[in-house]
């Protein structure tokens, strides 16, 4: 297989620097074996001259094959369209491995991770401290091969992390969580505040570990795609969608046109009714109560709209590898574009409520800034990206499902605060109706679902989606009897929380929530 | 203002009559598979396509001795695709307050007295909330490691098209002032302790509902290293409420049922 030929150029250049063995997994999809010395040279090398983003970052436990751990580098050529994965082994009896951190502040949380779960050690991470396993969990390294799934641990004694110090005259600590005021998921927020302005936050998460990336090496592939569902909730079928994708390349098939589109279809509506819950929930969160009632009725319209083209409020079980599990007939389809046209006007008008009130808009401007050379520097994908001034989309730089068969026209905003999140929001629903509409007036007929029978032993693939939040990467790699020997879940919230700390800066307590909300991040997706 | 008060007004009152009426599901909803036994010939290929063992064999030498507990289906009607006798109906208020009550056989079909009767349960609901005038019930939510997917539900609740206040329903901000805790999720080792202080900061007579297949049994996350496998591992459990997730009506319907059984705990206590 040879690669694309916008990513040949990248090649003959990295390859006339640096010694490397090549292995083309897909013509997007290319893999870089490197020796641990020239890492960190190969990966500066792809970042600043060919403007590769370092999106994921993880590790796999060979020792079974060839005594080795292996860690990733994946890296994204948005403008070339592929993707780079610069492979290291690891040495499986003494695991050390050189931090990339200090480069790459992006990848902190991923680093460290890969330091809990297969205990290597990363050299010089600037805060090696525990992240993905808290404090009180004893020397264990679950997601070694030799881990036991089932291994029963004592239980959780009380948190012994030790938070950074903040001092001064007049500093205290608002300590918050991981059991909130609202209806929301477990986090502990930790804020140093000198008065009202917050000086410095301290996140701590995976409250909600729930071994998932565990899980997916001890299910048969169809029930993982049912996990994949399960990763976070209100992405449901974005992160079904991207493992399908990935199980779906690992075995060289092609989803039928049909299936593409309902697939395409699905993800906007997703879209739709989760970007249409925040910008009621932003309104709630600057007392705008009356925004949020409507913003609430509209979701609810469709969430029913979700039910009646996949059987579920939030699309689960909707999806397969191979394809879609239920056709649409006429009716189903034609009731999606009537309930969007009806859909479109009451949003306009509860839009317009929002941005004709401008007490709301008074708290919602110049709050929880996140300038775009701290959105660039730590990497901030998706939505939040977008508001300061991330020109990136997987919809429209790598077409998956049918978005190579429809323009997308991605909002882009510099200013980084709460009220640009929100516009990008309201942007991007009146998109995906037009999208939608776009799709359900030639939606092709045909099948919905190939069989994929057997999937083909030891191979590797990388899935990808744009979700609602930003992009979501499933990497597997397939194992004898329909199974995964590993399977990688990357949800853009783990690049992105960071953001929040720095967004917070400055900004009052009473506006946390408004600032977190405009984020709208995925603990269940960092957590897994 | 004006804007304001105009587009409220022409909204118009948008709040669902359930329980008076049928909750408005969709033909195309999949809740409670419904097995017929009579016809199940061989049940092996759906207890082996089920992703959380919701349908077992339990007896090996009989192939049609199926049981579905529907504490850890997640509905996703995959058994329904192996096997010709088990039909996906849109039955979704499956709540019970006991677990025993959301496993199926052969023998016996227990949750066929909660079998949709709209009339007789929106009588009973009526009943059990005219009862309670003059007081109302305060939850506390808590989301012990769920996907979010049932706290959409959950405040799904909230919506003015559920207005779950109605019933005199609040959910409120601390433990402190809340009658039930409603839990989400298979309870990671993480939340754990979170869980139980929670439980503790609430005064008695307390209740708490597990909200959603992970909440009733661990769903898909099952009982593993980082998870205990459901909220009666860690608390004595009133009402279960099965769904991945649970939609709004069958929460609400899982809370009413909660509320009756409050109400005949009170004298003792």
């Amino acid at each position: 297989m040879n690669p694309l030929s916008s990513l040949q150029n990248v090649l003959n250049d990295v390859s006339k620097r640096y010694h490397i063995a090549v292995r083309v997994g897909r013509t997007d999809e290319i893999y870089l074996r490197a020796n641990a010395d020239v890492v960190p040279g190969l990966c500066a090398f792809l970042h600043r001259k060919w403007n590769g983003r370092l999106v994921n970052v993880f590790a796999e436990d060979r020792r079974a094959q060839n005594g080795k751990y292996t860690v990733y580098y994946q890296f994204a050529l948005d403008d070339l369209h592929g993707f780079f994965f610069v492979e290291v082994e690891v040495d499986g009896k003494k695991p050390e491995l050189l931090s990339l951190t200090n480069a790459f502040p992006s990848i902190n949380w991923q680093e460290r991770e890969i330091q809990d779960w297969f205990g290597i050690n990363l050299v010089g991470h600037p805060n090696s401290r525990r992240c993905a396993l808290h404090d009180d969990w004893p020397d264990i390294h679950p997601m070694r091969q030799d881990f036991d799934l089932r291994t029963k641990l004592p239980p959780f004694s009380g948190e012994r992390h030790h938070f950074r110090k903040v001092e001064g005259e007049g500093v205290f600590q608002v300590p918050v969580g991981p059991v909130h005021a609202g209806i929301i998921e477990p986090g502990h927020f930790l804020f140093s505040v000198a008065g009202e302005p917050i000086l410095y936050l301290q996140i701590r998460l995976f409250y909600t570990h729930k071994a998932t990336e565990k899980l997916f090496e001890n299910m048969p592939v169809d029930h993982c795609v049912r996990l994949a569902e399960s990763i976070s909730g209100d992405s449901s079928f974005a992160h079904a969608t991207a493992f399908c994708h990935a199980v779906e390349r690992s075995a060289n098939i092609e989803v039928p046109e049909r299936a593409r589109v309902m697939r395409s279809i699905c993800l906007e509506l997703e879209r739709i009714y989760n970007h249409i819950a925040d910008i009621g929930a932003i309104a709630t969160d600057v007392a705008f109560a009356v925004a949020n009632a409507h913003a609430m009725r509209l979701k609810e319209t469709v969430l029913r709209l979700n039910e009646q083209l996949s059987g579920n409020r939030l699309l689960r079980g909707m999806i397969c590898p191979g394809g879609v599990r239920f056709d649409w007939t006429g009716d189903q389809a034609k009731a999606a574009s009537t309930v969007l046209n009806q859909l479109r006007p009451d949003f306009e008008e509860m839009v317009d409520l929002i941005q004709a009130s401008a007490s709301t808009r008074d708290r919602l401007e110049t709050t929880g800034t996140l300038s775009p050379q701290i959105a660039h520097d730590l990497g901030i994908v998706g939505l939040a990206g977008r508001a300061s001034g991330f020109n990136h989309d997987l919809r429209r730089d790598f077409p998956h499902a049918a978005y190579g068969a429809v323009q997308v026209n991605v909002p882009v905003y510099t200013v980084g605060d709460v009220y640009h999140r929100m516009l990008v929001r309201i942007d991007e629903v009146r998109e995906s109706i037009r999208v939608i509409q776009h799709l359900l007036a030639r939606l092709p007929s045909g099948a919905i679902r190939v069989k994929i029978g057997e999937l083909p032993t030891d191979a590797t693939a990388l899935g990808f989606v744009e979700g609602w939040r930003g992009e979501i990467y499933h990497w597997i790699r397939t194992t004898s009897g329909n199974r995964l020997s590993r399977c990688r879940v990357k949800d853009p919230s783990v690049q992105n929380w960071p953001a929040m700390t720095e967004a917070v800066q400055g900004n009052i307590i009473p506006d946390f929530p408004v600032i977190n909300k405009s984020f709208n991040l995925s603990y269940s997706g960092t957590d897994r | 203002m004006f804007k304001i008060l105009r587009k409220s007004f022409e909204t118009g009152i948008v709040t669902n009559d359930f329980p008076k009426a049928p909750a408005p599901i969709s033909r195309f909803a999949r809740g409670k598979p419904e097995i017929d036994f009579a016809r199940m010939r061989n049940g092996e290929e759906a207890a082996k396509i089920c992703p959380t063992q919701a349908i077992t064999i339990t007896n090996p030498a009989d192939a049609r001795s199926l049981a579905l507990d529907l504490g850890k289906c997640i509905f996703c009607g995959l058994c329904a695709e192996a096997s010709p006798a088990i039909r996906i109906t849109n039955q979704c208020q499956l709540a019970s307050t006991d677990r025993d009550a959301l496993k199926i056989t052969d023998i016996l079909d227990s949750n066929d007295s909660n079998q949709t009767d709209y009339e007789a349960l929106g009588g009973r609901a009526r009943t059990v909330i005219q009862k309670m005038f003059g007081r109302s019930l305060h939850i506390r939510e808590v989301d012990a490691g769920s996907c979010n997917g049932c706290e959409i539900e959950v405040v799904g609740l909230t919506s003015p098209i559920y207005d779950i206040e109605r019933f005199g329903v609040h959910f409120v901000a601390s433990p402190r002032h809340a009658d039930m805790l409603l839990v989400t999720g298979p309870v990671t080792r993480n939340m754990e302790l979170a869980l139980r202080k929670t439980y503790a900061a609430m005064p008695a007579p307390r209740l708490v509902a597990a909200a959603g297949a992970c909440a009733c049994s661990g769903g898909i996350f099952g009982a593993n290293y980082a998870t205990v496998g459901g909220v009666d591992k860690i608390l004595p459990v009133d009402v279960y409420i099965p769904g991945c997730p649970p939609n709004p009506t069958a929460l609400l319907h899982g809370v009413l049922l909660a509320m009756g059984r409050l109400r005949s705990r009170r004298p003792s206590v």
